[in-house]
């Protein structure tokens, strides 16, 4: 059971670097691009099958820190300068909502 | 040219320290080893992207805003896993069966909360 599971993800694994890296036609920004949103893939299944409530926070805090850093790559892929700007709010929004998600599972008021 | 594949270099060690900060969060059996491995992996990761961006587009509003973005990332993302982490450990999740010390919930009872 155990073997078929590491053999299981070492196929999806490889299966997806083989797709994105030698079967895929395209720029290399558009590659890692490709990568970072797998990952961002992988958080929604935390997010969604996480077994405690603390870990869907830290999976929502975890995907707000993945889509700073993808929409840095788009701002480079497109040259435009206001990604960075949507990165930095998104960056400001992110710390205070899960300062109260941590605030609400630990069970004071947000006026505490 | 040089300085856009010292960009390239920063961005892909980024990207690989991005990913494997995702694998820990969806391999590590408890809440405490999949918010170390997650926050500290990608914190460093993104900001590794975010210095890459920074070489690529040298010193123009591109970069500082770049150079904003690591600031902003290094002072936020360990306030918010501390305090995930306290408050996970106050509400009773507990740890996982592997794990051999909890040094906090220790002194918690030391100080009879």
């Amino acid at each position: 059971m155990r073997v078929a599971r590491w053999l299981l993800g070492a196929a999806v694994l490889g299966g997806l670097a083989y797709l994105n890296f030698f079967v895929f036609q395209g720029p290399l920004l558009v590659k890692l691009i490709n990568v970072s949103l797998f990952s961002s893939l992988f958080v929604l299944f935390r997010v969604i099958y996480g077994p405690s409530p603390a870990d869907r926070i830290v999976a929502v805090d975890i995907l707000g820190v993945l889509i700073i850093g993808l929409l840095a790559l788009f701002g480079l892929f497109f040259d435009q300068g206001f990604f960075l700007d949507i990165a930095l709010i998104w960056a400001l929004l992110s710390f205070v909502s899960s300062l109260a998600f941590a605030k609400i599972l630990e069970g004071r008021r947000l006026d505490d | 040219m040089i300085r856009q594949t010292i960009g390239m270099v920063f961005i892909w060690m980024g990207i690989a320290f991005d990913f494997l900060g995702v694998l820990g969060l969806l391999r590590l059996p408890d809440v405490y080893t999949r918010l170390q491995a997650a926050t500290k992996c990608i914190t460093f990761g993104t900001a590794g992207l975010l210095f890459g961006v920074f070489i690529m587009k040298g010193f123009s509003s591109f970069g500082f805003k770049a150079l904003l973005g690591i600031v902003f990332i290094f002072l936020t993302s360990p306030t918010a896993a501390h305090a995930i982490s306290r408050a996970a450990h106050r509400s009773g999740i507990p740890l996982a069966e592997e794990s051999v010390i909890d040094l906090y919930q220790a002194d918690r009872e030391l100080k009879g909360e």
